[in-house]
């Protein structure tokens, strides 16, 4: 058996969901010859280290009641550098002006020799590139599949499955917020404006809603995919971005009525990145509704490959975060 | 430009490449053959249509080479506007001159709307657009979609385009 020890940098829905599938998938880790060893829990309250491995179920307890895991005087750094451990699980939320605190735990892990797997999209729309040479230099792995597409494993497909295809260019949904929005409006025939409040209650949109519905999210997720796939050194800033606040209800008819839908679709083609709402035919592989994501990866050998999945949630996401360390422990 | 011909061809080998070898000696390029064995004309001849794509100021020189080997001309007629895209467009359509951005295309001579339904919900909300836009083949087409993006852009207009890569439904 081998004993794999991480920690958990962030503790929301994303951190919570890890230590919980980490829980529930106990015995089929073991009978893969992993253990994972929590060894350190961290949220903007502070910390929780225990090198005999942290009891996961009493830190999710203790989060709900007190609304932190603090459980000692350790910062964030101190356990990243000071403790023993292999992974750090990087699920801090995303900030996409300095890519803080995600960026410096991330280099902070680095440094310190440990592996990183992270759901936090905005050091890699940043810095990716530094990122990654940080990883190679220091020797460890960096994973981050959980920060496009939640559960959908795009990364995996390109990079494993794929291996040996050269891809052409990729277009995909990495919204679930605006698809839901463009799908009800598409359905409904309702305004803009109502369905946004109807997500926003129903808990798919946030209070501000910017950040999704101005097509910065899609376009940070571009980035990632970009600089992973084609290895361009893009930035956030390189993506050019049109969001769906100006989408009628009566252009989703027009479209409808000849076949079409709309949706805020991201591509990478010719070099260039792209955000904007376009005009998918009904029967193509890119018209999934609600809030589901899906990626379309054109290439030379395969031709077009086409996966879609929940884009969101704790669960799901924390699927693409194990994934990640299971790939870590077989592979380090 | 691009050329269809209907051609009518003899009864006997060798006879398709008579009347295909003169459109490659004049750089002409062939899109198309359509052989109608079954479908004999009266005249006992055997009806081909093929479409090509060459240089205006040969076809006269093609239709003479042609005749001289022995095959007919029966039909030559220009296929316009082969190519067709569908665009929405959101914004204050009829304000901003409808009639002046369908003319800019329409002026293009190589591109035309050739279907257009508006819908606007009320004087004061913004109005949707449906256009399509036919051209004479891809790259007149990708020239006629730049030409509407920047009108879009000046008159403040979203434009949605179809997704690029395999287009085409499933």
């Amino acid at each position: 058996m081998k004993t794999v020890r991480l920690s958990i940098i962030g503790f929301g829905a994303v951190g919570q969901g890890v230590a919980r599938s980490i829980l529930s998938k106990q015995e089929y880790l073991n009978k893969q010859g992993i253990n994972l060893c929590v060894v350190g829990i961290a949220d903007s309250g502070g910390c929780e280290v225990n090198t005999q491995g942290i009891d996961l179920k009493n830190a999710i307890a203790r989060k709900k009641q007190t609304g932190t895991v603090a459980a000692g005087s350790e910062g964030v750094l101190d356990l990243i550098n000071g403790t023993d451990h292999d992974i750090v699980v990087e699920a801090t939320p995303t900030s996409i002006k300095d890519g803080e605190p995600g960026l410096g735990n991330m280099l902070a892990a680095f440094e310190s020799g440990k592996h990183v797997v992270t759901s936090n999209k905005g050091p890699l729309a940043l810095r990716f590139s530094d990122l990654k040479e940080a990883a190679e230099d220091n020797g460890v792995l960096f994973r981050y599949e959980a920060t496009v597409g939640g559960a959908v494993p795009i990364f995996n497909l390109i990079h494993e499955a794929l291996a040996g295809n050269t891809v052409i260019g990729i277009e995909g949904i990495l919204n679930g917020t605006c698809n839901y929005i463009l799908t009800r409006m598409a359905e409904e025939r309702m305004p803009y404006e109502l369905v946004l409040k109807e997500a926003q209650e129903l808990g798919i949109a946030e209070a501000d809603p910017t950040y999704d519905v101005e097509g910065i999210d899609s376009a940070c997720k571009l980035v990632i995919i970009a600089n992973s796939v084609f290895g361009d050194n893009a930035t956030y800033h390189d993506v050019d971005v049109t969001g769906i606040t100006k989408i009628t209800p009566e252009a989703l008819e027009l479209a409808n009525e000849n076949n079409y839908l709309i949706k805020l679709i991201c591509e990478a083609t010719d070099g260039k990145l792209t955000v904007a709402p376009r005009l998918v035919p009904k029967r193509h592989p890119l018209a999934v509704g609600g809030t589901l994501n899906v990626a379309s990866i054109q290439t030379d050998l395969a031709g077009r490959i086409t996966i879609s999945g929940k884009g969101a949630g704790s669960v799901e996401t924390a699927s693409s975060i194990l994934s990640d360390i299971v790939f870590i422990a077989r592979n380090s | 430009m691009i050329v269809s011909m209907t051609l009518e061809l003899k009864d006997i080998p060798g006879q398709l490449v008579l009347a295909l070898s003169p459109i490659s000696e004049l750089h002409g390029n062939i899109m198309s053959v359509v052989h109608q064995h079954e479908e004999k004309t009266p005249r006992g001849t055997i009806p081909v249509q093929v479409t090509f794509e060459i240089d205006q100021g040969v076809l006269n020189e093609l239709t003479e080479r042609l005749e001289n080997s022995g095959v007919r001309v029966a039909r030559v007629g220009e296929e316009r506007l082969r190519s067709s895209v569908s665009v929405v467009l959101i914004g204050h359509i009829i304000h901003s001159d409808i009639g002046d951005t369908i003319e800019r295309i329409d002026s293009t001579g190589f591109a035309e709307v050739v279907d257009l339904s508006i819908s606007m919900p009320a004087i004061d909300k913004t109005s949707s657009a449906y256009l399509v836009i036919n051209a004479v083949g891809e790259y007149e087409l990708k020239k006629a979609v730049e030409i509407l993006r920047d009108v879009a852009d000046i008159k403040d207009l979203l434009m949605i385009e179809p997704i690029k890569l395999n287009s085409g439904a499933a």
